[in-house]
């Protein structure tokens, strides 16, 4: 497994798009943090690249590099080696090379910027919300033979979770503002992994806005430590979930 | 001759009026109590009180006397009596610690309290844990100046106010440290007072609360971290003049409240941290001019009902939302502000940018109608939805604008 996991880092590696996405990630943390002389508001400008950039790369990067090595994966395939191990290791190689970027463009600057919870939350929400989205990639791809079909549902996903879902939720909270919807509404929102991340890293910087009702209870909700673990619990389901069901596809699929 | 004699009699008058006696109180010194001495004192005399414990209950001065403590005398009121209470005029209270007053809500016990006084003085005391720590009613031309009084409160109800003036002209209250009571300073009925160079800081409820208190002046007080910041309400030609309003943070905490206020100057404020930094209901004909809004949730909060203000040369830095309204009425102008989020040119380079400046979001006027929608904030359909509203403007109203912003911050 080590192996295979090494010839796919490697592999990733050698392609330059992932350098490229290092670079410009690099290039816009230091810029945003040496630009701004509040570093909240530098914080608040990355998130929008943690929200929108970090998971159309992740998922499009990742979805299109399974369906180019499905020749690679037949090779291995006709090998001793067990499915499971080699679906495994792509996945994990995919991982790690896509977080060593991020981490590389925007962990280093968010430590030297902001060296404090922030940030940590920052890193962590970053790398949570990579392999989210490469978990689902990897999903996508197994659906599909189709290469287009898989990569028009990657945008899809995509586009659902940053947009039409919030836009869903906003439409259901006008439609139940005569009820005390404010806790289901945290859940609903909850169970997005973008929403999550966006909430956990306001929680630790726009603090005067959010400290109205509805801030009381997003922080009595999330603030808490043991919030803070379910929430990265659910983003963890969010990770293990669509690996575990494309994992059994694989098992079973007819190459 | 007869110049001799007037200059003789005056003289021996004025000897005779200088015949004020000095008393000191203390171990060692011929008064023992505090009590004693105030019995055997006379009018215009002085009693200083050297350093000690004195439990001697409630300390009723009815002598037009100065009571001076000498390095902090102590007096304890043991959680059962009012400590110090002034009936009569031109006392001067000065160089105590007063500590431990009862607690009782039918006669509001206080460290100090003045009952119907003209031109007390009370000056450089320390209160500790008092229900109430100062107390004024009826009180005229009274001076209460560079006290420290802290309370340890835990509850709204089980606390009395630090400065407490009721019914009462002509106050001035300088220099005090307030902390730990409900209400820092509390004025009901107070009128022609100022309030001037005080600190209120970690009061349970408003650090300054203001009510049926007409022509007053504040200026240069300090306010931080006070549980609901500072109200002023039903009150006319108050002036607000450079004080700081600090981390009033929560659901109901405000940097100011106003509530049917008229004809109020508010010049030269900072608001800094809080949830809502100045919040305006049924308030008329204000000027609200050269402050700084800088890093709150609301800037200002208008509601509809509040007619003729002016808000003009302030500066509105890095605040979550600059101004949220309820309604679609406008009856205010904002004209001639600094706006960070502002976007527009200055062609004609006269310093006033040539696009008028629509400080009302979009999201804040969602956030007002449905408070649950903050749960979106930041997100990117929200960011999206908020571009085409400033485009064009279509759920906000229109003349809800800033026709001259500024290019560059004023220097506040």
């Amino acid at each position: 497994m080590k192996k295979i996991t090494g010839f796919v880092i490697t592999d990733i590696l050698k392609n330059k798009i992932i350098l490229f996405y290092t670079l410009i990630l690099a290039v816009f943390s230091w810029s945003v943090f040496s630009l701004e002389d509040n570093t909240a508001k530098g914080v608040l400008s990355l998130l929008n690249v943690i929200l929108l950039t970090v998971p159309l790369v992740s998922i499009i990067f990742s979805n299109i590099y399974m369906y180019n090595s499905s020749e690679f994966i037949e090779l291995l395939v006709s090998q001793p080696i067990q499915r499971k191990t080699i679906w495994s290791s792509l996945f994990t190689g995919l991982v790690i090379a896509m977080n060593m970027a991020y981490l590389l463009g925007v962990g280093i600057p968010v430590l030297i910027f902001v060296p404090d919870m922030t940030g940590l939350i920052i890193i962590l929400t970053g790398m949570m919300i990579s392999t989210i989205f490469i978990s689902i990639a990897v999903l996508c791809s197994i659906l599909t033979r189709d290469k287009a079909r898989g990569i028009g549902f990657a945008i899809i996903t995509w586009l659902f979770l940053t947009l039409i879902y919030d836009g869903l939720v906003l439409f259901l909270m006008f439609q139940f503002s005569d009820y005390p919807i404010e806790k289901p509404m945290v859940i609903v929102s909850a169970l997005n992994p973008i929403d999550l991340a966006r909430i956990m890293v306001l929680l630790q910087v726009d603090v005067s806005a959010l400290m109205g009702y509805t801030g009381a209870i997003f922080k009595q909700i999330f603030g808490t430590s043991l919030g803070l673990i379910v929430s990265f619990g659910l983003m963890m389901l969010w990770i293990i979930i669509p690996f575990l069901i494309s994992l059994k596809k694989f098992k079973n699929k007819d190459l | 001759m007869k110049k001799y004699l007037y200059i003789v009699c005056f003289l021996v008058f004025c000897i005779n009026k200088s015949t004020a006696k000095t008393i000191h109180v203390g171990p060692g010194k011929t008064y023992k109590s505090i009590r004693s001495a105030l019995s055997y004192a006379d009018n215009f005399d002085t009693i200083i009180v050297h350093h000690s414990q004195y439990k001697e209950g409630n300390i009723v001065i009815n002598k037009r006397i100065a009571l001076l403590g000498e390095g902090w005398p102590v007096l304890d009121g043991q959680h059962k009596y009012e400590v110090i209470s002034i009936k009569a005029d031109n006392v001067v209270f000065s160089g105590f610690q007063v500590q431990n007053s009862g607690f009782a809500t039918l006669h509001d016990p206080g460290g100090i309290k003045v009952y119907d006084g003209i031109g007390v003085i009370i000056e450089n005391n320390i209160l500790e844990n008092n229900f109430f720590g100062i107390y004024i009613q009826y009180g005229k031309n009274c001076i209460v100046r560079n006290n420290r009084i802290k309370a340890y409160g835990v509850e709204e109800q089980q606390i009395g106010n630090g400065i407490h003036c009721w019914k009462s002209d002509s106050l001035q209250i300088i220099g005090n440290n307030v902390q730990g009571h409900r209400d820092g300073i509390y004025f009901e009925f107070v009128t022609h007072s100022v309030i001037w160079r005080n600190i209120s800081k970690n009061n349970i409820r408003y650090g300054l609360h203001f009510m049926f208190s007409n022509d007053d002046a504040y200026i240069n007080n300090f306010f931080d971290q006070n549980g609901a910041g500072v109200a002023v309400m039903y009150t006319k030609n108050v002036v607000m003049y450079s004080n700081t309003f600090k981390n009033s943070k929560g659901d109901a905490a405000y940097g100011i409240l106003l509530k049917d206020i008229s004809d109020a100057e508010i010049i030269g404020n900072r608001f800094l941290d809080n949830t809502i930094a100045l919040y305006l209901e049924g308030a008329n004909r204000m000027l609200i001019k050269k402050n700084v809004f800088s890093g709150n949730g609301w800037g200002l909060k208008i509601q509809a009902n509040c007619m003729d203000n002016v808000i003009t040369e302030n500066n509105f830095y890095a605040n979550t939302f600059d101004v949220a309204t309820n309604g679609s009425l406008v009856l205010n102008t904002f004209d001639r502000n600094y706006w960070d989020k502002y976007e527009g040119y200055d062609m004609d380079k006269n310093s006033f940018g040539d696009v008028p400046y629509h400080p009302l979001s979009l999201f804040s006027t969602i956030i007002e109608n449905n408070p649950t929608a903050m749960l979106l904030y930041r997100s990117f359909m929200v960011s999206l939805m908020e571009r085409t509203e400033k485009l064009i403007p279509s759920l906000t109203p229109d003349i809800f604008r800033d026709n001259q912003p500024v290019m560059k911050p004023y220097k506040l």
